[in-house]
């Protein structure tokens, strides 16, 4: 049980920068960009054909960003120049990027079990130094009798994906960032205060899709394999995290917006490890699962809400016909 | 200052729906002239701003501002060196954003934009210190989000942004017709006060003939994509609103009875 909540943070981490992506286009920019399924699994392929091939893991990683980047430029020149609906730019990219990543991996699936990647050099480094013995005696002290085989991947994820939070924060109070958020906002607007709305679309679609394939790339080296369709359905899966992060922590500030996508992250892949626990539930339902926590997520405020008001009006109500009472 | 020379633009060319929207408009506009435009529906006033913004690229035709043509120059660009208020209190600030965000954003006009923060503690105290002018509370309030705001408010920051960092031309897109009478009249105050002070060369469409003679030094009168009537300085003082009613029936009178004679 500890164990695969576990996981669940570990994977809901680095998924949280996938998340934050598709807060960038869904939220930022308003615009549904379907590119990131496609994207993802670039990120993944880029990586492990070149962990594959002899290249170091963090090097590949990187390279992966740089892709991911590109592909993400692509469909906001489809869309700006081409003047092609946003939804169909995505679509069309995704549609071509499931080819392009064949050719790049070469097979459907790679394997990276031997290979050197940055979470295996990662646990070397934790297991020298002896930091994952030290927290799993604590653990164990506690009466936890199996305990995770290494913190490093959650604890230096952690540091990783709120480095690009604090990033992402900085960049949309920028002068550039404040005409991006604008152009999401009101393009009339932003364009009659000289900016340049074609190239911030491009460059916001870029830096979202760059996050997103390397959020692809590390999330094939945690599971040790790359597969053409580990990006099926990662754009509601991103959508989920902003969604229900947003409900559960708020929308107040760009910070807390940024954080609510992390914390969203989180708890989806611990609510679905939870829900495939029950008996009755096997992988397949995923898909299932997402669709009610998006649905539940969407709805529940609103009922709340209606909720709230409705005993507030009738708590006047009873106070005006207490008043009349008294008065008559 | 600004100069527009045989600027023509017809819509839906070689169709049913073919629409003369300017017909060869010729006018300049000099340093601190402030411009009031009326005429009615479709007589191709929003067209002309259009033009000048470069929202619309004209046929035929140059715009030149300062002597430099700018006519194939996109909207973006051309926007470094012209302030722009719309008739919906909607559309000329981001609404998801905050006050002091929206000011950066105007403040960035006619400087290139960089990775460096859009509000600084220097940047606060200018927008302080100009919200200040709009007696409207606003500098109380620069971290509140524009779209808490009312029309009147939200219009009245427009203006500020338009203006504060003095393009070389102001544009002005029936600005207070989406307002109630009494914030229409404030904002009307506001433009006043704000082109005197800052000399700004502008160009008001409105629909209401009060205000155009109330404001600007110079009053042009738009029909069929033409312009018919051109009235400055103190002639356009003495201009009322029934000399004014009364001279557009005669240029109408006279430009149908020259239609009919071409086609007779």
């Amino acid at each position: 049980m500890f164990i695969s909540i576990f996981n669940a943070f570990e994977s809901g981490i680095i998924f949280a920068i996938m998340a934050l992506g598709v807060y960038l286009t869904f939220r930022i920019l308003d615009f549904p960009d379907l590119t990131v399924d496609g994207s993802f699994v670039t990120g993944g392929a880029v990586t492990a054909i070149l962990i594959t091939n002899g290249m170091p893991a963090i090097i590949a990683t990187f390279i992966a960003i740089v892709c991911g980047f590109i592909a993400g430029t692509i469909t906001g020149l489809l869309n700006t120049k081409g003047k092609v609906n946003p939804l169909l730019s995505g679509i069309l990219m995704m549609t071509a990027l499931y080819s392009i990543n064949l050719r790049i991996m070469g097979q459907s699936t790679i394997p990276l079990l031997n290979q050197s990647t940055v979470f295996t050099q990662l646990k070397n480094v934790f297991e020298s130094a002896g930091l994952d013995g030290i927290i799993n005696q604590g653990l164990t002290g506690l009466g936890l009798e199996r305990t995770p085989s290494t913190y490093s991947v959650l604890l230096v994820m952690l540091v990783v994906t709120f480095f690009i939070k604090f990033v992402t924060d900085y960049f949309l109070k920028t002068e550039i960032g404040l005409a991006l958020r604008a152009t999401g906002d009101n393009e009339r607007m932003i364009r009659s205060f000289s900016a340049n709305t074609d190239f911030l679309t491009v460059i916001g679609l870029g830096f979202s899709n760059a996050l997103v394939a390397l959020a692809g790339g590390l999330y094939a080296q945690f599971t040790g394999f790359s597969d053409l369709n580990m990006g099926i359905g990662m754009i509601v899966v991103g959508l989920a995290s902003v969604i229900i992060g947003e409900s559960v922590v708020g929308t107040k500030s760009i910070m807390r917006t940024t954080f609510a996508v992390i914390i969203g992250s989180i708890i989806y892949r611990v609510v679905v490890t939870l829900a495939l626990r029950a008996d009755f539930l096997d992988n397949g339902d995923t898909r299932l699962i997402t669709a009610l926590l998006v649905i539940l997520a969407l709805v529940m405020p609103r009922l709340i809400e209606t909720y709230k008001e409705r005993t507030r009006k009738k708590k006047k109500r009873v106070a005006l016909t207490e008043q009349i009472k008294e008065g008559a | 200052m600004l100069a527009l020379e045989h600027v023509s633009v017809t819509f839906n060319e070689g169709t049913a729906d073919e629409k003369k929207a300017l017909q060869s408009i010729q006018l300049t506009l000099e340093q601190g002239e402030f411009v009031t435009v009326i005429g009615s529906n479709g007589a191709g006033k929003s067209t002309l701003m259009n033009m000048i913004s470069g929202a619309l690229y004209p046929d035929v035709g140059t715009v030149s501002i300062n002597q430099q043509n700018v006519t194939a120059l996109p909207e973006y660009k051309r926007a470094k060196r012209i302030g722009r208020v719309f008739q919906d209190p909607m559309a000329g600030t981001s609404p998801t954003m905050t006050i002091e965000e929206n000011l950066a954003m105007a403040y960035s006009r006619n400087k290139k934009r960089y990775l460096v923060p859009g509000v600084n503690k220097k940047r606060r105290e200018l927008f302080k210190e100009k919200l200040k002018t709009l007696h409207l509370g606003l500098e109380d309030r620069l971290n509140a989000k524009v779209g808490l705001l009312s029309g009147g408010e939200r219009q009245a920051l427009s203006l500020l942004m338009a203006t504060f960092t003095e393009p070389d031309i102001l544009l002005l897109d029936e600005h207070t017709a989406a307002l109630d009478p009494s914030r229409a009249a404030l904002i009307t105050d506001l433009t006043g006060d704000v082109v005197k002070e800052t000399g700004l060369t502008t160009l008001m469409v409105t629909h209401n003939m009060q205000q155009a003679l109330d404001l600007g030094n110079r009053l042009i009168m738009m029909d069929k994509g033409q312009i018919i009537l051109d009235i400055r300085g103190a002639k356009k003082q003495a201009l009322t609103v029934e000399k004014l009613l009364h001279e557009f029936q005669r240029i109408r009178g006279t430009h149908l009875d020259d239609d009919r004679a071409i086609l007779g």
